[in-house]
């Protein structure tokens, strides 16, 4: 069952002279197993959309459901809901707090109340998950740790919960291309193999393309776009509107096409840019360019 | 929400207020407040409360936010309130349980928490109509004669001007803390005071953490910007004293000296 | 003489554990008046302990650093090599000073003791410079991060200083306040001739430099220009950087035996190539 939002609208500081309207009757469904890529530029609303996903926002208009349950509510349902989806907010590693790796990625499990056999294997399943050795980094302080290192705990905190649906708000921001690069894997690969539902929200059109199969543009608290990245990338007046630009993928083949090479310009890795410009340059072997 | 709260934070305008010297304003605000002390009669009252309102009306901030800068006093007017109410002696005029209530602590209830509200009203009217900024600033020129004395003046207010300076961004920051760890499972809500305090750790560390780091880059970026104490520095805004200053001073010395001689006449 | 010359420059955090762990190992750097430069290299490479040095927030533990002529260990000098060279710094929360824009600005003529009408003058001049003059009265947390961002370069320029470093002045922003800041800067240097250090991990931003310089494990291992770095794919992958995506996909077209010149980084030049 997906996740979904019904007309929501929701108003900050309401009844104040600074009040600000940031989403505007939106409803969004997103479905089971699919990963979903939400782009807009900074206060086009995107953040304060994903923040009802969990219920730390709710709706001042509207309702937020997942698998049909309100999120809204103190009731033991509402709160089962809520634990569903699990949150990585922007710079998570400014969350950390415990003295060890092993103590600050238990948190959450132990918020849940779990046994103790089963908060040591969520805590080394998470750990295996992101990549850090549980023998080497349980008894590291967390703040001894690289950056790229920590967001890697932070994220484990939230895969501890092993929640079902996993919103991650601008996972890369301010990571070097490498850690950027092992990320962008290891989400890719919670999607593949655990069959996490993923929600990503980015303003890195290069890494939207690259990831989603989904993408919803938004601006001004409204959603713009929703449709297959096939689509969403070539609604050229929609982007200029949201303040986007195109993935750098589709910018280049866009550009040689202009220049009247016969590429298809639907490539969104670098990999497929290469095999669609070799096919076009095999194609034009046999007509004049 | 903590983003409700309004004391401290300053409404942008042009009234007089406004466009008053802060280190006037100050001032002025020290001699209301001792005036509210000294002038405790009902004419007295009545006198102060009319210009704290006429004050508030004519700043142009809404009303709604003076209101709601009392809010979080609430708790404390209404224990004042009852705890004169029951413990004055007097004459009894409510029995309940082992508490009399008395027509004289119904009144002397009444103008404390009165005392403090004005005390509150006053103190927004200067935060509300004065920038931070210009507020250490007049702080600053008032505590200058104190430095022979040994008391920091510059110092003083540049931690206050970097302090306001980071309310926002700190309120900010533990929103966000608070949600993250809120989807983590934590609960700021439940359990009895131990538990709650317990609860406040996951917020406490990454603040401070966050604060030792930005003070530490913050005193980088002010270094490479030339920083180097109050010695020798020049201010780009000079202080004025203007022709609002001498008509608030004086229109507050005349309204002072009429309550004294209301109060002498028996009001 | 050079206006920047770093020779054989060695810095050691004092409370690394590792006492042979360099964070700059002999670094050797001249930059011209003038020049727009981007340095690139992966976190802990050293970059941001290089800018250090260039305003004297650090000094060298061996060897020396001039910025125009005056060495940063020369005390005497530390407040004119700070007005000369102005940084920029990567959380633009982080350094601004004051609760309203225009005193934030002026935070830095005050400091160097300038008159109030001068300062009036040069912030702004400096607002107008960066294009902010609209939100000289604004409090800096209603402000985007490009908009903080040039605040901060407004900052630095009201000290009428020289040479700009800029420490990842876009890491934190999203991609219209990326373009904001370089267009300001590139626009300054372009307009009133002031020397740029730009250290980045985008790109597109170091393609828009004069000249690239990589460093890594404390070293430069590279300097050149944009095009000469970008076409050596291969080693700068090898350094966990990336290069802009037409100098990758040239070179991927070169590896299957396509005929493309050796020298391509943009995407015009990749057209202009493959549509002879």
């Amino acid at each position: 069952m997906p996740i979904e939002l019904k007309g929501v609208t929701y108003t900050y500081m309401k009844g104040t002279p600074f009040e600000r309207t940031a989403l505007n009757d939106v409803s969004l469904t997103i479905a089971d197993g699919s990963l979903t890529a939400i782009a807009g530029h900074t206060g086009s609303g995107k953040s304060t959309l994903v923040q009802h996903l969990n219920g730390i926002l709710h709706p001042t208009k509207g309702e937020a459901l997942v698998d049909g349950v309100s999120l809204d509510g103190k009731g033991k349902e509402n709160l089962l809901a809520r634990r569903k989806v699990g949150m990585v907010f922007q710079y998570p590693e400014q969350q950390l707090f415990e003295e060890t790796v092993a103590a600050d990625i238990a948190f959450g499990p132990k918020n849940l109340e779990l046994p103790e056999e089963e908060i040591n294997r969520r805590v080394r399943s998470a750990m295996d998950f992101v990549q850090l050795d549980y023998e080497t980094y349980k008894d590291v302080s967390p703040f001894r740790l690289s950056g790229g290192q920590m967001r890697r705990v932070a994220i484990a905190g939230v895969l501890a919960l092993e929640p079902s649906y996993l919103v991650l708000d601008e996972p890369t921001a301010g990571l070097d291309p490498r850690a950027r690069e092992e990320l962008l894997r290891r989400i890719a690969e919670l999607h593949r193999k655990k069959k996490l539902t993923i929600i990503f929200v980015s303003h890195n059109m290069e890494d939207i393309a690259r990831m989603a199969e989904r993408v919803v543009f938004m601006h001004d608290g409204r959603i713009l776009v929703d449709a297959p990245p096939s689509e969403a990338f070539f609604a050229e007046a929609e982007m200029r509107e949201a303040g986007l630009a195109a993935p750098p993928t589709v910018a280049l083949l866009s550009r040689l096409r202009a220049a009247g090479l016969p590429v298809e310009a639907d490539a969104f890795t670098a990999d497929e840019a290469v095999k669609r410009i070799a096919k076009a340059l095999q194609k034009k072997k046999g007509t004049l360019c | 929400m903590l983003t409700d709260i309004t004391i401290g934070q300053f409404f942008p305008g042009a009234s007089a207020l406004h466009r008053m010297d802060p280190r006037a304003k100050l001032l002025l605000l020290l001699v209301l407040m001792a005036a509210i002390f000294v002038f405790d009669t009902p004419g007295g009252y009545a006198a102060l409360t009319g210009l704290a309102v006429a004050l508030a009306v004519s700043s142009g901030v809404p009303l709604s936010m003076y209101l709601r800068s009392l809010r979080p006093l609430w708790w404390i007017l209404a224990f004042t309130f009852l705890i004169h109410l029951c413990a004055t002696p007097g004459e009894v005029f409510f029995h309940i349980w082992i508490f009399d209530m008395t027509k004289e602590g119904l009144t002397r209830g009444f103008f404390l928490c009165l005392r403090l509200a004005l005390l509150i009203l006053f103190s927004s009217l200067l935060t509300f109509t004065t920038s931070p900024l210009s507020l250490t600033d007049g702080m600053e020129r008032l505590l200058r004669p104190l430095k022979v004395v040994g008391v920091p003046a510059h110092e003083l207010a540049m931690m206050m001007t970097i302090a306001l300076r980071f309310v926002p961004t700190l309120i900010e920051e533990t929103d966000t803390i608070m949600k993250a760890q809120q989807s983590r499972g934590a609960d700021f809500s439940t359990g009895n005071a131990l538990k709650r305090v317990r609860h406040l750790i996951p917020i406490l560390v990454p603040l401070f953490i966050s604060s030792f780091r930005r003070a530490d880059e913050l005193a980088t970026a002010m270094e490479a910007r030339c920083y180097r104490g109050g010695e020798g520095r020049t201010r780009m805004k000079e202080l004025h004293v203007g022709g609002v200053d001498y008509a608030a001073a004086g229109a507050t010395a005349l309204l002072l000296a009429a309550m004294g001689a209301m109060k002498a006449a028996g009001f | 003489m050079a206006f920047i010359e770093i020779e054989d420059l060695c810095f050691a955090y004092p409370s690394e554990r590792d006492e042979r762990r360099m964070a700059l190992d002999h670094v050797n750097l001249s930059v011209e008046e003038g020049e727009f430069i981007a340095v690139l290299g992966t976190n802990g490479s050293g970059k941001s302990t290089l800018a250090k040095h260039l305003n004297a927030i650090l000094l060298p533990t061996s060897g020396v650093c001039r910025v125009a002529g005056m060495d940063t260990r020369d005390g005497a000098h530390l407040w004119d090599v700070r007005q000369t060279v102005g940084m920029v710094f990567q959380n633009p929360d982080n350094q601004i000073i004051a609760a309203i824009v225009e005193d934030d600005v002026a935070f830095g003529p005050e400091n160097l003791g300038v008159p109030s009408d001068e300062i009036r003058r040069c912030v702004n001049e400096a607002l107008t410079a960066v294009g902010m003059t609209a939100f000289q009265g604004f409090a800096p947390h209603l402000l985007s991060g490009g908009q903080k961002q040039r605040v901060a370069i407004a900052g630095t320029l009201a000290m009428r200083t020289k040479c700009l470093v800029l420490d990842e002045p876009t890491a934190m922003l999203d991609p219209v306040g990326r373009k904001e800041v370089l267009d300001t800067v590139r626009r300054l240097h372009r307009e009133s001739g002031i020397t740029v250090i730009y250290i980045t991990h985008f790109m597109e931003e170091a393609a828009a430099a004069q000249r690239v310089v990589v460093m890594e494990g404390g070293k430069v291992v590279e300097d050149g220009s944009p095009k000469e770095i970008f076409c050596r794919v291969d080693a700068m992958r090898k350094r966990g950087l990336d290069v802009p995506l037409a100098a990758e996909i040239a070179w991927r077209l070169r590896k299957q035996g396509i005929r493309l010149p050796e020298d391509i980084v943009t995407d015009e030049e990749l057209a202009v190539a493959l549509c002879r």
